[in-house]
């Protein structure tokens, strides 16, 4: 064995250093930008008070990227932007360009060399964010990676067309958990039953740990064939997977059962009615690889209610609000449950306490 | 059928190679070429494709002297499939609002290409770089690797986790403050904390220029920080002219005027005022007539605090801690550190193991969390003062776990009261 002392780099650097990252423009003009015009879907043009002009160029991408797609990202970046670009928290790429004239032949370059479309910008339906699913993730009951490429080639026209009321956001999620956040519109894996327990590989998990996770207080300490594990109430369990993150031999998923649901009106800009979150619009679609066409035909079947009925500006849960959920249901063929009603704390707050009936 | 399709190890995930939107299964395929992981990958997702039953296990990794920041990942299929046996991710601190140099992408498209599978994800759902399929080995010389070129590892556990912001000056005419260099200071302010679990449980801050909150840090973060302002719209009366003459009145009435939460917009003649003292910032009149209208001039921070996911006791929202501070100068800036430093000895004395500080409010109560904090009670943090009867007067029962009464901190200063208009 060597006795040479390892040599490690430096530790807690912090954060790279943003402004060498910076388009010049940026640099030049930070903080004294003075409006911006749109010049097509997916094209914004930043005026700044010196009169400089900035001209972002958005592409949806599939987040998931290679380094040589990366490399032609920057080659792209390179001819046109001065070596500089951006990305979106909705995993979208924007080009920054100085000079107008090159906004088509790098749209032309964008679209045959990356493949990526071009918009997501103002009155869309952007890019979807979303969690690792089998790709990655220790947890998952479906695969979020490839429903949403499913998913965004059903919505592909309204990602590079500005014609919905008001802008529209999706996530999605492969478990309860839901990672994916909320959105006007977020796919999430529902899980029917209780987990099911692993009694002989309970060793690997820290017991009294899983018992304090529950948010029922559904567990309790047992002894089965003379070994320390657990028990679950199945009266009190609500299948939300909380203890699977911390066990995984408390299996909450099951491929046979796990399905889809699909929630509606979560908004997080405090523009006019302020933060929203989202609500139940449907359950039990299948869990369906590799393309999950229930789950399109339903998002779709959403988005044209939507945009027939909403007027301007309200995001789906203010075009919801004002017309009911009864009319809502009513429009989008969605069938109303015992399932949608709330049983978790403070159900009462969303039960109707008046005579205000359509 | 073709030939080539019947030979296919990957008939299902073939069909994600369908479809206009461009395909992470055709890229990943062209790097399997030179990366045999890459093809595994593929591979073991194509059999989760068939029986919905997902092959990774997670445990831990850590790089030395850090206590996070790598999502270990083995295959449960590492017999069949070796090469992705150890297929970990390594979370990296991106910069200030996703802003990039050409070369700094390159540089980290080197370093995933030496040492694990050469894909990337820009970015993960909090916002790091995410660099995937190292092995135990090379987990760690990419990590040195990363450091030597000055990056740093982000965050995971229950830790500070790395920070997000929305574009913010850089690009934005609303930014009302520095998000780049305010997530930046607090990163680098923050960063053992980041990189080693001392906190009950995972803490996020996100970073908002203005209140369209962009960063969706309200329902995504413990601490959401949204520029605001204080003063009175700033309105460019020839502007409003242009706008009413291009889009008409009937226009302005019924996306601007009707859709103020408050009702604080007239238009008499051609005129638009708004009577600013029941302006709530909602940012809908500025966002549709971005060229007439845009924020004041006196500029500052609203400081929330709770957001979090479902997980447990389900969605919270960030609650208003700090109605308005400036957020300029060094002192500002020290300030924030100050209240942050206040907010997690409070919550990481008492706070639960795996409790987030919005479950702990829940738990203690709003008014316990301020006593604890020492910030004074004010009607900007609530809808509506209570409904019920059932106080707990402190003459009697006095709530321990906040302790002695504690001075304010100071981002409630009297200097940061709003200033008289001069109207």
């Amino acid at each position: 064995m060597t006795t040479e002392k390892k040599k490690l780099a430096p530790r807690d650097q912090g954060a790279p250093d943003y402004k060498k990252n910076l388009h010049p423009l940026m640099v030049k003009n930070y903080g004294k930008w003075k409006y911006y015009d749109k010049i097509k879907p997916g094209v914004l043009k930043h005026v700044a008070e010196s009169g400089d002009a900035l001209y972002t160029v958005r592409a949806g991408s599939p987040r998931t990227l290679s380094v040589d797609k990366v490399r032609a990202i920057c080659d792209i970046a390179d001819k046109y932007c001065q070596g500089h670009l951006r990305f979106t928290s909705r995993a979208n790429v924007e080009f920054l360009l100085a000079r107008e004239q090159d906004i088509e032949p790098l749209i032309k370059e964008v679209r045959e060399r990356l493949g990526f479309p071009i918009g997501g910008t103002g009155h869309s339906v952007t890019n979807i964010v979303h969690t690792q699913g089998w790709m990655h993730c220790n947890l998952p009951g479906t695969d979020a990676v490839g429903a949403v490429k499913a998913l965004m080639d059903e919505l592909y026209e309204e990602f590079t067309n500005e014609r919905m009321p008001a802008r529209v956001k999706i996530s999605a999620s492969c478990c309860s958990i839901n990672c994916g956040g909320q959105a006007d519109i977020a796919i999430n894996l529902q899980h029917h039953h209780p987990p099911t327990i692993n009694h002989g590989n309970m060793q690997i998990c820290e017991l009294p740990k899983v018992v304090a996770i529950c948010p029922v207080a559904a567990i309790r300490p047992a002894k089965v064939e003379a070994k320390d594990s657990l028990e679950v109430v199945e009266e009190k369990c609500m299948y939300c997977g909380a203890c699977h993150g911390q066990c995984p031999s408390m299996e909450i998923r099951d491929p046979n059962t796990d399905t889809l649901s699909i929630w509606v009106g979560g908004k997080s800009a405090n523009t006019r009615s302020g933060p929203s979150f989202m609500k139940l619009a449907a359950w039990g679609l299948p869990n369906n690889p590799p393309r999950w066409p229930e789950v399109g035909a339903a998002v779709k079947k959403l988005l044209t209610v939507y945009k027939g009925s909403a007027k301007q500006y309200e995001r789906i849960g203010e075009w919801i609000e004002r017309i009911g959920w009864a009319r809502f249901f009513e429009l989008t063929g969605f069938e109303f449950t015992k399932y949608h009603i709330d049983t978790f704390k403070h159900a009462r707050t969303t039960f109707n306490t008046s005579a205000q009936v359509r | 059928m073709s030939e080539q399709e019947k030979k296919s190890k990957t008939p299902l995930l073939d069909e994600l190679e369908k479809g206009k939107w461009p395909s992470f299964v055709s890229d990943l395929k062209q790097l399997s070429k030179k990366k045999p992981s890459v093809g595994q990958l593929l591979d073991q997702m194509e059999q989760s494709y068939e029986t919905r039953v997902n092959y990774w296990t997670g445990t831990v990794l850590n790089l030395d002297g850090y206590g996070g920041g790598v999502i270990a990942r083995y295959s449960d299929l590492g017999k069949k499939l070796p090469e992705v046996a150890q297929f970990h991710t390594i979370r990296v601190i991106p910069p200030s609002g996703w802003h990039y140099a050409t070369d700094t992408l390159r540089e980290l498209c080197d370093i995933s290409e030496k040492y694990s599978a050469g894909i990337l994800q820009l970015h993960g759902m909090t916002g790091d770089i995410l660099m995937l399929g190292s092995d135990n080995k090379t987990t760690f010389e990419a990590g040195e690797e990363l450091m030597e070129k000055g990056w740093d590892i982000g965050g995971s556990g229950g830790a500070l986790r790395t920070l997000a912001c929305c574009v913010g000056p850089a690009r934005c005419e609303t930014s009302c403050y520095d998000t780049l260099e305010t997530t930046k200071r607090l990163t680098d302010n923050f960063i053992s904390f980041l990189h080693r679990p001392e906190l009950p449980y995972k803490f996020k801050f996100k970073l908002s220029g203005c209140p369209n909150d962009c960063a969706n840090s309200i329902q995504r973060s413990d601490m959401p920080i949204i520029g605001t302002w204080r003063d009175e719209i700033q309105i460019n009366k020839e502007e409003v002219k242009k706008f009413i003459a291009e889009h008409g009145e009937d226009y302005v009435v019924d996306n601007v005027i009707t859709r103020c939460p408050t009702k604080c917009i007239t238009l008499k003649k051609g005129e638009m005022a708004v009577d600013n003292p029941n302006c709530v910032r909602c940012m809908q009149c500025i966002n549709v007539m971005h060229k007439a209208l845009a924020p004041g001039k006196d500029k500052g921070v609203t400081i929330l605090l709770g957001g979090k996911r479902t997980l447990k006791i389900g969605d919270t929202m960030g609650s208003v801690l700090v109605p308005f501070m400036k957020l300029e100068t060094e002192e500002d800036m020290e300030k924030l550190f100050g209240l942050v430093e206040r907010i997690w000895e409070f919550w990481g004395e008492n706070g639960l193991e795996h409790e987030r500080v919005g479950e702990f409010i829940e738990r203690v109560g709003l008014a316990t969390f301020l006593d604890g904090v020492g910030l004074e009670p004010n009607p900007q943090m609530i809808k509506h003062p209570r409904t019920n009867p059932y106080i707990k007067f402190e003459e009697y029962t006095a709530p321990k776990m906040a302790g002695e009464p504690k001075g304010a901190p100071n981002v409630t200063d009297k200097e940061n009261e709003p200033k008289e208009s001069a109207s």
